[in-house]
């Protein structure tokens, strides 16, 4: 999977977890851009994340993402492997 | 509910809604718990407005007056230690055999401090265990191993709830051993962001305690009715006959009889239980009679209904034999359609979707947590008797055509007796109490009524009734006042509604009439104030064949000459 693809599967759940259909993630998108997501909305999408994808990021990168697009990186290598 | 639908809630409208007010104190961050709590609140037509206090400041919340703690009107403190963080105490601690004992003391304070102030409820959390090895299995055996102290302040909160009256425990050590330790905790959020518990295992602690809330706020569970056939016991009756059903041993037996066990041990809780089968009654009844294995009898079943009509209605005739609400009953059914036929017909009765293999019955209604309760007393027991008398009478009443052959068959016995020591408190308890069948309504404390009592000026009586299905206890309360040497006033005339309809009243004027004649008085002069709630006794003198004197004032009259008799099926005790 591309992290083009990986970022397409993420917008529908931060639109779920945001409750908010007007989210469109892209690779630069941060937590600045976006009014509802705070450290609270954050835990949900890590945890949402892990349960889609069926991967278990590391202690240190739960809330050490920069951007949407350094998670799409995690989750990418995640999936190779 | 996952956690996330609870959360998506909370932008719903709550208007409407009944409001509760909780109060948060705990040693973490319990934003997630608040707004799952909330969120499952919705669920349950409840607005529960959270008010959490700062993150371990627990101190500050209890000692300051001006905290929103005691500003807040809170119905509710719900207390929550993470036993993570008790396990950083602990360790920290020079005295750790006496870690319980110190944390108890301090739950104690915090509950004396708060009630000192307000009047609330408690419901405190306990510990979920955490794995420790420092002693390994030895640590069962020293006080200083922290699952010593854990276990020891799991029991000690236990009896702190029963001691104080207004303490709860949540059972989150229990709900979390249920769901098991990878699904509840997650160590990354532990150690990353301070949450001590999974997103997941967070909404079930939050749907937990709401129930606790819901059974706060009087809408529990009173009655499980059960269908039969492959729900009480494995196999079709009629067809498998008493040797060939499923029960003990035989084949799914054991499943049948875990259910039977717990519907007997609900039963001996005080929730009635009731049946509801497609079936011919007495091959129905067979094996409640017969099979050795059988754990139910027919004794346990208040109603039991086995026909060929349709559910939706036997559940409606139930119900009304018990005159509880649709909404305090739980319907157990194996088959899909009936369940969906009767969830249909009435909305407000819970129906659990059973699941297709027996031997996982007992571990799925458990998860549901159906009779969650506030409180216990031996009355309860009592009350399960009364229903079951009522409802012996209900479906004896259905045999007679005529009222009067009914009430004959009752074999109705009175004990009549003036006031004294025993009766005063529930005879005050009436007069508070009775809105319907009062005459004029007049409240009296306890110590008003010890003084009628002992007053020359009053006469007083209490009835008590049974009859061959049970003792309803004391019923009615008349109080004479003597107006003159010659007439006799009721100042009070009260009677329970649910003895109405068996001539009590002709019996209790019979009653008074005796005394008049036999003390020498001439004339019963009476009253009837109306309150918007005793239409019930607008025309009560006028049956009983009195005189209007005064319209206005609602006042009436019978002399002993005057009075006819009429006719009643009650024998009389007198003391």
């Amino acid at each position: 999977m591309t992290t083009e693809e990986i970022i397409a599967q993420l917008n529908p759940i931060f639109k779920n977890i945001m409750d908010n259909d007007d989210i469109v993630v892209s690779f630069t998108t941060t937590s600045a851009d976006m009014e509802e997501w705070d450290s609270l909305t954050h835990i949900q999408v890590v945890v949402a994340i892990e349960k889609h994808f069926k991967i278990r990021f590391k202690s240190g990168e739960i809330t050490g993402f920069k951007n949407v697009g350094e998670m799409s990186e995690s989750i990418r290598e995640k999936l190779n492997t | 509910m996952d956690f996330n639908s609870l959360k998506k809630n909370l932008k719903k409208d709550f208007t409407g809604f009944k409001n509760l007010n909780v109060a948060v104190l705990s040693n973490c961050s319990t934003q997630y718990l608040a707004q799952a709590m909330r969120g499952y609140g919705f669920e349950k037509k409840l607005s529960i407005n959270i008010w959490e206090a700062d993150y371990d400041a627990i101190d500050i919340a209890i000692n300051y007056s001006a905290s929103p703690l005691y500003t807040g009107k809170n119905d509710y403190v719900f207390l929550l230690f993470s036993t993570k963080k008790l396990q950083g105490k602990f360790y920290a601690s020079n005295h750790k055999a006496n870690f319980a004992n110190e944390f108890l003391q301090e739950v104690e304070n915090i509950v004396q401090t708060v009630s000192e102030k307000i009047k609330t409820n408690f419901i405190v959390c306990n510990l979920p265990e955490e794995q420790e090895s420092v002693f390994g299995n030895f640590g069962n055996k020293t006080a200083d191993s922290f699952i010593y102290q854990t276990r020891k302040i799991n029991f000690e909160l236990m009896q702190l709830a029963e001691k104080t009256a207004n303490v709860f425990v949540a059972d989150i050590a229990g709900l979390a051993a249920a769901k098991g330790k990878a699904y509840c905790f997650d160590s990354r959020l532990y150690v990353n962001a301070d949450v001590i518990w999974s997103l997941d295992f967070t909404a079930d602690v939050a749907v937990n305690t709401v129930q606790i809330l819901e059974s706060f706020v009087g809408s529990s569970k009173k009655c499980l009715i059960l269908d039969l056939d492959n729900t009480t016991w494995g196999g079709i009756i009629g067809d498998d006959g008493v040797e060939g059903i499923q029960i003990g041993e035989l084949g799914n037996g054991k499943s049948f009889t875990q259910l039977q066990q717990w519907a007997k041990a609900l039963k001996e809780r005080g929730i009635i239980l009731a049946v509801c089968s497609k079936n011919t009654e007495e091959i129905a009844k067979e094996p409640f009679e017969q099979h050795p294995d059988m754990k139910l009898r027919l004794e346990d079943i208040s109603v039991f209904v086995a026909n060929w009509d349709n559910k939706a209605d036997n559940i409606r005739y139930i119900q009304s034999v018990l005159n509880i609400g649709f909404d305090s009953m739980v319907f157990l059914d194996d088959n899909p359609f009936e369940r969906e036929m009767v969830k249909t017909h009435i909305p407000q009765l819970t129906v659990p979707n059973l699941p297709e293999d027996p031997s996982e019955y007992i571990s799925y209604l458990n998860t549901l947590n159906l009779f969650e309760t506030v409180s216990y007393t031996s009355e309860d027991k009592e009350r399960t008797k009364q229903y079951q008398e009522e409802a012996s009478r209900v479906i004896a009443r259905e045999k007679f055509t005529d009222e009067k052959d009914f009430l004959v068959s009752l074999n109705m016995v009175s004990e009549v007796k003036a006031f004294d020591a025993f009766t005063t408190p529930r005879v005050a308890q009436l007069t508070q109490r009775s809105n319907q069948f009062n005459l004029r309504t007049i409240r009296y404390s306890e110590e008003d009524v010890k003084q009628i009592s002992s007053s020359a000026d009053y006469v007083t009586f209490t009835f008590n009734l049974a009859d061959k299905f049970g003792d309803h206890g004391l019923i009615a309360v008349v109080i004479l006042k003597k107006q003159n040497a010659k007439e006799l006033f009721v100042d009070t005339w009260i009677m329970s509604c649910r003895v109405l309809k068996r001539g009590v009243e002709q019996f209790t004027l019979a009653e008074l009439m005796n005394w008049t004649k036999a003390n020498g008085f001439e004339k019963i002069n009476g009253q009837f104030i109306s309150t918007p709630k005793n239409a019930i006794v607008k025309n009560h003198y006028q049956d009983l064949g009195f005189t209007s004197v005064n319209e206005i004032e609602g006042l009436w009259s019978l002399s002993i000459t005057d009075y006819q008799a009429k006719p009643f099926y009650i024998s009389a005790k007198n003391k």
